[in-house]
């Protein structure tokens, strides 16, 4: 990746939730932290965030989920973007996520998890520092 | 989750700025009464303006109705649910539907995955309704609906199922949420555009004026746009500008204000400054009294009363000691009694990670029972009345929230200010500077960025999401599907089609085509032929 690029994050809302508060929160963050954001909208599947993610070139999604169904979404999100030649899409994970799930997302891929509470600088580092940093490593 | 920020000189207050932006002297004084004229701005309780009430005797006369949020899963689940709570003094049911059922997904949809039954009750068919609502005594126990863009769909499956239980039509209570320019700002249960949307919500006041007439046909909802960020003075001001636009949509129609204004009601939040909610419930009673009389000169008594639902916010919640929510819960509670509430639902502990167990719904109940029978909120109306603070702030609300619509009917109403996006980003703003505020400390939440406390696993038990439930689910649609008369499914399906492009009243129709046992999905379907569907505004 060109390091003076902006780096681009998709947050993005897969399932029928309808509540967006974080969602949109993180977007003004990051936006202020000097990334470019994009948000899907609601009620998105996962072959919607794919597209979406392959059209505004992305270098990271954002799943905003407080259904319950991180797990699953999370799975079939990892599988689509690997067959799509999208693999190496940096992909975080945020909303109503318990402890001990972020072991099982880990395992599937997701690079960072942010639990409701999560701190903005916890957040802004990451994005600032981490997500350049894997990027070059790629 | 919200309060006042604090500037602080070490432990010693400096400066106290609300959430509306109002800033709190250390003194109030009589001085700050002066303009207030106690007949023309308060009145007696039960009368003009209502700010103290909107009955003479209120808690003393009946407590509060307390609602809880139930509906799971299964319609079996549901129903005993319904039952249980019933039995340990609940007055009205709260039904949440799963969010298929609510964006008009039958429950075998592929976008339906891994959500039947996930937050609510699946309904696919009239059968759903039949089980739900078995052995409820349809005519004493009132019914909330949570339900938006299919609320018309839900409400013609309450009344057929109470009229084969043998419930005459005017003896059922029926409160559908039925709010869709809500939806838009917060919570996103939304499927049909503006325009036709609020059609259907006026179809649905029309109809069960004449049809219904103990239904509330829409509750017009502050709080999730209050959950989704807006400040207390968004929330009264949305919701006004909401419920005018149904308003004069029904007039347009050619019903009097008097025919239905009375049988609009408001759901709010609670959730941060005690005093500031108190004088936000007072304002918005005031203010709505005089608007309905001025504007649209109502006469009668009941259309100038402003009857709320105030419940406990989640957005006052933490994930973080979640025990403490039972405390932040027993407060809510408390400001939703001080501020004369007609119906109370509390959010329960539990909520930051799952919808309620069996137990936090429960302890939620309880503490509604302990304020109105140990706590003396049931002794004298309007407590807090006449307080220098309550009355000053009270009068400083009132005025912030006219500000606050006049600035939306500047851009030509809610329907225009939420197809522009401009609610949508006025209370995302907001929602990001309360954040900051968290981050920063000046705004503190106990546990999150005070007085924390390292723990382990919060010890919540969680409300397991049961995958039996879908096959039940799936298995009972298609054997609906199966067994119906397919030849009366479809003519009255036709009917409906007929009746939305026509611009009829289509809750006829729906009654005609649920009784055939039409599924949800099909009824949506049809809608969503005519009406096309609605499309997010950027707000970014």
């Amino acid at each position: 990746m060109n390091e003076h690029k902006r780096v681009r994050v998709l947050i993005a809302k897969p399932g029928l939730d309808g509540h967006d508060r974080g969602a949109k929160v993180i977007s003004y963050l990051l936006r202020d932290a000097g990334m470019d954001v994009i948000y899907t909208g609601l009620h998105k599947t996962v072959d919607q965030i794919v597209e979406a993610a392959l059209q505004e070139d992305v270098d990271v999604i954002g799943l905003s989920i407080l259904s319950g169904a991180h797990l699953p979404i999370t799975e079939k999100l990892m599988a689509k973007l690997r067959h799509a030649g999208l693999g190496d899409i940096i992909v975080t994970v945020g909303g109503v996520i318990p402890r001990r799930d972020l072991a099982r997302l880990k395992s599937l891929g997701v690079k960072a998890v942010f639990p409701g509470g999560t701190s903005f600088e916890e957040i802004t580092h990451f994005f600032q520092k981490e997500v350049p940093a894997l990027r070059q490593a790629l | 989750m919200s309060g006042a920020r604090y500037i602080k000189d070490g432990e010693e207050i400096k400066e106290v700025i609300l959430e509306s932006g109002i800033s709190v002297k250390p003194i109030y004084t009589p001085e700050d009464l002066k303009e207030i004229d106690y007949a023309r701005d308060l009145g007696n309780p039960g009368e003009f303006p209502y700010t103290r009430g909107i009955h003479p005797e209120m808690f003393r006369k009946l407590p509060w109705t307390t609602r809880q949020y139930s509906g799971f899963g299964t319609p079996g689940e549901t129903n005993e649910r319904f039952k249980y709570l019933i039995s340990h003094g609940q007055t009205g049911l709260n039904v949440a539907f799963d969010l298929p059922t609510q964006l008009g997904l039958d429950s075998d949809d592929p976008m339906a995955e891994g959500e039947v039954g996930r937050v609510g009750m699946a309904v696919d068919s009239l059968r759903d309704f039949e089980i739900a609502f078995a052995g409820i005594k349809m005519d004493t126990i009132g019914s909330g609906l949570t339900v938006n863009a299919v609320a018309s769909i839900i409400l013609a499956m309450y009344q057929v199922v109470a009229e084969k239980f043998g419930f005459p039509l005017d003896r059922i209570s029926a409160t559908p949420q039925n709010d869709i320019l809500k939806e838009m700002v917060g919570r996103g249960m939304w499927i049909f555009p503006v325009e036709p949307s609020i059609r259907l919500i006026g179809d649905t006041i029309e109809y069960s004026c004449k049809a219904m007439p103990r239904t509330y046909p829409v509750s017009i909802c502050g709080y999730h746009i209050r959950e989704s960020g807006a400040n207390p003075v968004q929330e009264i001001a949305y919701a006004f500008e909401i419920a005018i636009t149904y308003i004069e949509h029904v007039l347009a129609r050619g019903l009097g204000i008097d025919d239905f204004v009375g049988r609009l009601s408001f759901n709010l939040d609670i959730y941060g400054n005690l005093f500031e909610q108190v004088a936000k419930f007072r304002a918005a009673r005031r203010l709505w009294a005089k608007t309905i009389r001025e504007r649209y000169g109502a006469k009668e008594k009941r259309s100038l009363q402003f009857r709320m639902l105030a419940g406990g916010g989640g957005a006052g919640l933490t994930m973080q000691q979640p025990e403490n929510n039972i405390v932040r819960g027993a407060y809510y509670a408390l400001i939703s009694a001080l501020s004369g509430t007609q119906t109370m639902a509390l959010c329960s502990y539990d909520e930051a990670y799952t919808i309620p167990t069996p137990k936090a719904a429960l302890i939620s109940l309880m503490t509604s029972h302990i304020l109105a029978e140990e706590m003396g909120l049931r002794d004298t109306v309007d407590p807090l009345g006449g307080s220098y603070y309550i009355e000053s702030l009270t009068s400083t609300m009132e005025q912030k929230i006219s500000a606050e619509m006049r600035n939306v009917e500047a851009i030509g109403g809610m329907a225009a200010a939420v197809s522009s996006g401009y609610v949508q980003r006025e209370v995302a703003k907001q929602a990001y500077r309360q954040e900051k505020a968290i981050q920063d400390g000046t705004l503190v939440k106990v546990g999150v960025n005070k007085y924390v406390v390292e723990e382990d696993e919060p010890d919540v038990e969680l409300h397991e999401y049961n995958p039996a439930a879908l096959d039940e689910q799936v298995a009972r649609l298609r054997e609906v599907r199966r067994t119906r008369d397919s030849r009366t499914v479809v003519r009255t399906l036709k009917d409906l089609e007929a009746a939305a492009k026509a611009g009829k009243n289509v809750m006829p129709y729906l009654v005609e085509a649920v009784k055939a046992y039409a599924t949800v999905g099909e009824m949506t379907a049809v809608f969503k032929e005519v009406f096309g569907e609605y499309k997010e505004p950027s707000i970014f």
